[in-house]
């Protein structure tokens, strides 16, 4: 069918025009790779309370200060934040939209095929989050006949699963905000993801009370920040960078301040990390 | 709306005028009913789900400049770019289908019937990671996704409603534009179409509710429509069901006035008596149905 | 090709596809029931059941059905928790998500249906309804005796389009954790994205083999039962 072809071509070159147009004036110029050295555009998660959260105009969560910290320690005056969706956020790197990711993101081999990695600056785990007056769920293991709650296309969920209990029912849902709910009232019983994301959720303030982290976490996640593959430079400055937010003490009031209202500690053998070589 | 209806029984006696007002009072009284209970169990302070805290984030002006309405826009955006990239691939593919040249009405044939059967959400997810993986796109493969996928569907439904306006016209249009010495392409554009696309202009409009409610879909390949603007505001205060109970209320605003706009302009084609989508008299059986129906 | 079929296999794409038909059949079904009550509602003569179904078919055509499917799945299900499953067993999850799926496109579709007979209610000839009063018929044996079934007959056409619509529409409920096939289609690019054209050939060929004979059966039908006049 070489006209249809043609067509689809045709319809993807002249969309691909159009949403470019549209992009530029999505990003307000503010992109990562313009000519102003003054502003940098970052990536980080809007829906994560107390890691990546927007509220209003406004932008706040651990991610966020790491993020602030080590973009003026760079010598940047402007800083634009924009939303980085767990399977884009290769793709904003590798495409110049972003200079960094800052988004609850674990340094996996995987990921370093295609970016580089600064950090990492947190050490969260994988951990489960139940109702405050439930006792019976003290680990991954004490599952089984439950009901867990993830995100579609995770892998924390089926980890679960495979490895601790395999007779637990699993419930999908597209965000994590979704599973709230459903446990508090007792329709689900747990939800499962890093450790950091479920401790901003028992944090907020309709939720307080209500959710219990179970705190034994079951996997380690190297958050680290996302940078262009190569780029060992902008690696360095930025691990220098972490090294003075740990050193000044900034690193811990901003853990504090954004993790303290659910009494969530990281890890504290493993926290805060060393930063591994650049590459 | 009683007009077309009033034959299906008598004009009510008294006796009959009371037992409709019984049944009225009954089925207006099990409808409360119904809304009571579920308003009951969102009261329920298992749920909570209508306290204030709740409810006032929406008199916030940030709930709305932030979250809302810039995701209102999106959705809005994603949706008039598709349906006038629609418009542009369907009238080709219409005519396409319409041409004398077999290879070309074929290969449109093909392309339309194809693109009807496959959904929607189906397309975008091609769309979407067709952007991410293979054209590599620096940004909005989301964007793209969602317009891509609206505009292959959308277009094959287009290319059929410009087919059958283009058919629905008397021959002698043809015919009269053959004899001034026009060519068939001539006649086609400067005689068939404007008619056809005059036609089917209620269609077009009601197409774009489909479109809009479509977009929606946008959010699972994370475009930030309205949908996705929500539920991020939702996070801020839990209240997921009062959000998406605002969300269907600006969906439905907006696409019933589209369609009473679409209705109008039918009516107002149909005094100039040249209404599209009439069934055609001269063909028993072969219903053509009313373009407002038309919406899914 | 021995990628994919390892691909079909790992993701129970076969599976994935008979849940495709049962959401179809059901919420057809569904629709079909709903939609009919609604439609009679629309054309009964007190006011209060009219309003009912205008307002019905009002607001649910001009929702997205993404917010019908949330309503019942976050709504009814997580919110009211009434549950359409054995809460005790194994997998009550599973049941609840498909059931509340297919009312959620039952809902969703019999606005279409009950329009898509009210057009036919309207090509029925007056004569009808007459000539049924005459022989002293009231309103609801009249329109269940005479005039729907003629109404189905001149509304086979936008009933099978919804019945196409409503096959393509069932990909919606994978949003909530449904697991027919365009939720395994997604999983699937995931994990091997250098299969993307083959993976998506398949699922639209599933869809094309579901939508073709329907669409080919109705206007069959359409043309077939008719009434002439």
């Amino acid at each position: 069918m070489p006209n249809t072809k043609k067509f689809a071509a045709l319809a993807a070159a002249s969309l691909l025009t159009a949403s470019l147009a549209a992009c530029a004036s999505d990003n307000g110029g503010g992109g990562g790779s313009s000519g102003d050295n003054d502003a940098v555009t970052i990536g980080i998660k809007f829906d994560q309370p107390g890691v990546g959260q927007q509220v209003g105009s406004d932008y706040k969560g651990f991610d966020v200060d790491v993020a602030r910290y080590v973009v003026k320690e760079l010598g940047y005056s402007k800083i634009t934040f924009k939303e980085a969706p767990s399977a884009q956020r290769e793709t904003l790197i590798q495409s110049g939209q972003v200079k960094m990711v800052v988004a609850s993101y674990s340094i996996t081999e995987e990921r370093q095929q295609k970016v580089s990695f600064a950090g990492p600056y947190l050490v969260a785990g994988q951990d489960l989050l139940v109702r405050a007056d439930d006792t019976s769920i003290t680990g991954p293991d004490s599952l089984n006949g439950k009901k867990l709650c993830s995100v579609t296309g995770s892998t924390s969920a089926a980890n679960v699963q495979e490895k601790f209990a395999n007779k637990v029912q699993l419930q999908e849902y597209d965000t994590y905000s979704k599973c709230v709910d459903p446990i508090i009232n007792g329709t689900l019983d747990a939800m499962t993801t890093d450790n950091t994301i479920l401790a901003g959720y028992a944090a907020q303030p309709q939720y307080k009370g209500k959710l219990r982290l179970v705190g034994k976490p079951f996997s380690e996640e190297n958050y680290g920040i996302g940078i262009k593959k190569g780029d060992t430079e902008l690696c360095g400055k930025i691990n220098d960078a972490l090294d003075k937010m740990v050193s000044d003490g900034t690193w811990q009031k901003d853990l504090d301040a954004n993790f303290g209202p659910a009494n969530f500690k990281p890890d504290p053998a493993k926290n805060p990390p060393k930063h591994i070589p650049c590459s | 709306m009683t007009a077309p209806t009033t034959v299906l029984f008598d004009a009510p006696g008294p006796k009959a005028r009371v037992r409709h007002l019984i049944i009225g009072i009954v089925g207006l009284v099990v409808l409360l009913l119904i809304l009571g209970l579920v308003i009951r169990g969102l009261a329920n302070p298992r749920n909570n789900q209508l306290t204030a805290e709740k409810w006032s984030p929406f008199l916030q002006p940030s709930t709305w400049l932030d979250y809302l309405l810039p995701g209102l826009l999106s959705t809005l955006k994603a949706a008039g770019l598709a349906i006038v990239l629609s418009l542009v691939f369907g009238i080709l593919l219409g005519i396409g289908r319409l041409s004398k040249i077999r290879v070309v009405s074929m290969v449109s044939g093909v392309f339309v019937e194809f693109f009807r059967s496959v959904p929607v959400l189906v397309m975008m997810l091609f769309a979407y990671y067709f952007a991410l993986y293979v054209l590599h796109l620096a940004s909005n493969q989301p964007f793209f996704g969602v317009v891509v996928g609206l505009v292959f569907y959308n277009s094959s439904v287009i290319a059929e409603l410009i087919r059958s306006g283009v058919g629905s016209l008397p021959s002698g249009q043809r015919e009269a534009g053959l004899a001034v010495g026009l060519t068939e392409g001539q006649a086609m554009w400067s005689i068939l179409l404007p008619q056809a696309i005059t036609a089917m202009l209620p269609s077009l409009i009601s197409q774009l509710v489909v479109v809009l409610k479509d977009t929606a879909l946008g959010y699972i390949i994370g475009y930030y429509d309205l949908v996705r603007g929500g539920q991020t505001f939702s996070t801020n205060f839990g209240n997921l069901i009062p959000t998406m109970l605002v969300m269907a209320a600006m969906f439905i605003v907006i696409n019933y006035a589209l369609t009473r706009i679409a209705q109008g302009v039918e009516h107002s084609l149909q005094r100039r008596g040249r209404a599209g989508g009439q069934p055609d008299e001269s063909l028993p059986g072969e219903l053509t149905q009313p373009p407002v129906v038309a919406q899914l | 090709m021995g990628q994919l079929a390892e691909l079909i296999s790992k993701y129970h794409v076969a599976l994935a596809f008979w849940m495709t038909i049962k959401l179809t059949v059901f919420g057809g079904l569904g629709a079909l029931i709903i939609g009919t009550l609604v439609a009679i509602f629309r054309v009964a003569p007190i006011n209060v059941l009219r309003w009912i179904g205008t307002g019905y078919v009002n607001i649910i055509r001009n929702t997205p059905l993404t917010l019908i499917v949330f309503f019942f799945a976050f709504g009814v299900l997580n919110t009211l928790n009434i549950s359409l499953a054995d809460q005790q067993s194994p997998t009550s999850i599973a049941d609840n998500n498909f059931r509340w799926g297919v009312v959620a496109l039952s809902v969703y579709h019999a606005s279409f249906v009950a329009e898509a007979l009210r057009s036919g209610v309207n090509t029925v000839p007056q004569g009808q309804a007459e000539a049924a009063r005459a022989i002293g018929l009231s309103f609801l044996p009249s329109l269940t005796q005479i005039i729907l079934p003629q109404a189905f007959r001149g509304a086979i056409a936008p009933l099978g389009n919804t019945l196409v619509a409503l096959t393509k529409n069932t990909t919606v409920v994978s949003t909530i954790g449904v697991a027919e096939i365009s939720y395994q289609m997604k999983n699937m690019i995931e994990f091997s994205p250098q299969l993307l054209y083959a993976i998506f050939l398949l699922v639209a060929i599933c869809f094309v083999v579901l939508t073709l004979p329907v669409g080919a059966l109705f206007t069959y039908l359409s043309r077939r039962l008719a009434v002439q006049r």
